[in-house]
């Protein structure tokens, strides 16, 4: 009962803040709004039990990557940004898109409606602290090139910025 | 009527209930403390008095403070984000308040047992570098603003070496939980500042040093360089709001001061956990030499008192503290008791030790602050993992 209310909860406030993201005219209520959002997201992983996602989602989305967002944006002169007109008004292709888009969903739900099954109790999973070494052993044991790989992908990233925005090194 | 009453004590709920009102009541008090004592300390150590005139040796000065403080005019800047200028100092103070609550304060008297509990308080206090943001630039002010953005960037900086300093702790417990990092010391014998051959030594200080740097002390008080920038991000507050980010900072040291403690300084655990003859000496006798030792001074003071009621009010602390060196005489007190009072004893020494810093170090430069934090803070947190990860493979 109380999980539901929980579940309510948390789902009303990731869709609200994700809502208020696109239609807020200050990019600081924006951001501010997807902080929420993030936030709603990391409470329904701790209703699933995933009490180590929780955590990485606020440290790593909250507190680092909005928090860098947050900085730029408090840098940029942000009335002239305000004022302009913030839609294209495309209506017709708008609608196209979120229409083809549904469709594409609703095609995959209902070609894959046995794998999904709603209203269901979480099964009893590892102990969390069984559940983090697991994840430390797949990343480390079975996926460790992938995952070298991505974090030369990222380094490579790290690195280009720097070029870019250094004339002289 | 008992068995009611007993029945609501082996509630799961009740300790963690009790001890997270405790938490609430008891920490902006333990706050006003922390804050005589800086000021005590700190004039101790510039050759003045500090506060004498508020209650006996200005014992109640931040209570008076802090009534002024609430009865103060709100002040909001006309230009003011009035929404986020009103939502920022919350928080902060909600996200120090919530790192409390998974810190076992002893094997018992704690809130909760997280099995993510230090990822838990990293997550807490990085969100907490929002409320200063926010703060910041919701004052519309240009020393909020730039207070604000020098604070977050020093908070992002310290916040990778600390993240790092805490990984050799966690490698050595082999666990996130608080409570499991208190018991893996005292299954090894060792605080964790002393293992692995002393080599844990080093991360315990990029720790510290860190969390220094995280909680805006000095000597890394940039934010709020009065000479440069009036008062960093709470330029604009006043009265309970800014109470709340005075809070809220002395609220982070308590919580990096408990991680610190327990991660590397063993918890509740006395000196010398697993040595089972001192059990008597060390937790029947230090606390009840500290608060006889207290109630020794406070009689002594007495005597130099201006007027007769702080002479009178000064023997009543130096009466309690008697009752609770008794207290810690009689066993099914001090059973619970003791771990209690290391735990504190350790949070105290930490909280002195800030307000050390405080007293003696020359505030940096913010370049010489990007330098210790990029080039010489990180850089010896990974070669402490690696290294204490090599060690701690060696010994299996």
């Amino acid at each position: 009962m109380l999980e539901t209310l929980f579940f309510y909860a948390f789902a009303a406030l990731a869709l609200l803040g994700a809502i208020l993201t696109v239609t807020l005219r200050n990019a600081v209520h924006c951001a501010i709004s997807l902080i929420a959002s993030l936030a709603g997201v990391a409470g329904l992983f701790l209703l699933q039990r995933a009490e180590f996602l929780f955590a990485v989602q606020i440290v790593l989305y909250i507190g680092g990557i909005m928090v860098l967002f947050l900085f730029v944006i408090m840098l940029v002169n942000l009335d002239a940004a305000a004022r302009e007109r913030q839609y294209h008004r495309q209506w017709i292709a708008g609608a196209l898109s979120v229409v083809g888009t549904g469709l594409i969903f609703a095609y995959f739900l209902t070609r894959g409606a046995e794998s999904l099954k709603l209203n269901e109790p979480v099964p009893a999973g590892p102990r969390n602290s069984e559940a983090v070494q697991m994840l430390a052993d797949s990343l480390f044991r079975e996926y460790l090139v992938p995952f070298e790989v991505a974090s030369l992908l990222l380094l490579i990233a790290i690195v280009g910025s720097v070029v870019m925005a250094k004339k002289r090194i | 009527m008992s068995s009611t009453l007993a029945q609501i004590l082996s509630q799961p709920w009740f300790i963690p209930l009790v001890v997270g009102v405790l938490i609430l009541a008891l920490a902006p008090l333990a706050v006003a403390g922390t804050v005589l004592l800086e000021r005590k300390v700190l004039a101790d150590m510039q050759a003045r008095l500090g506060p004498m005139r508020v209650g006996p040796q200005g014992l109640l000065q931040t209570i008076a403070d802090a009534v002024k403080m609430l009865l103060k005019e709100d002040i909001i800047p006309e230009d003011a984000n009035k929404f986020m200028f009103r939502t920022a100092p919350i928080i902060s103070f909600f996200t120090a308040a919530t790192c409390l609550t998974v810190v076992p304060f002893t094997g018992v008297f704690k809130v909760t047992d997280v099995n993510v509990g230090l990822l838990v308080i990293s997550a807490m206090s990085s969100v907490g570098i929002l409320g200063i943001i926010l703060g910041g630039w919701a004052s519309n002010s240009h020393y909020a603003l730039l207070g604000s953005l020098r604070s977050a960037a020093q908070l992002v900086s310290y916040e990778v070496a600390l993240g790092l300093a805490l990984m050799c702790g966690v490698m050595s417990a082999g666990t996130l939980s608080m409570t499991g990092i208190v018991n893996a010391q005292m299954e090894r014998g060792v605080w964790f500042a002393f293992d692995n051959f002393g080599l844990m030594f080093v991360p315990m200080m990029v720790y510290f040093i860190s969390s220094v740097a995280e909680t805006n002390r000095a000597p890394f008080d940039l934010p709020e360089a009065e000479s440069e920038l009036v008062a960093g991000y709470h330029t604009e507050y006043s009265g309970f709001r800014w109470g709340c980010y005075m809070l809220a900072e002395y609220v982070n040291m308590f919580s990096v001061g408990s991680v610190l403690i327990t991660l590397f300084w063993g918890g509740w655990l006395r000196p010398f956990p697993n040595v089972t003859w001192l059990d008597a000496p060390l937790n029947y006798g230090v606390p009840i030499v500290v608060f006889l030792a207290t109630a020794a001074l406070c009689l002594y003071l007495s005597r130099k008192q201006p007027i007769q009621g702080y002479a009178i009010g000064l023997v009543g602390v130096a009466v309690l503290f008697l009752v609770m060196a008794g207290l810690f005489a009689w066993p099914a007190f001090n059973a619970p008791a003791a771990p209690l009072f290391w735990f504190f004893l350790k949070l105290f020494i930490i909280m002195y030790l800030f307000i050390w810093f405080r007293g003696t170090f020359p505030r940096y430069r913010y370049d010489q602050l990007m330098n210790i934090g990029w080039k010489i803070m990180i850089p010896t947190a990974l070669g402490a993992i690696f290294v204490n990860a090599l060690v701690g493979i060696a010994r299996g």
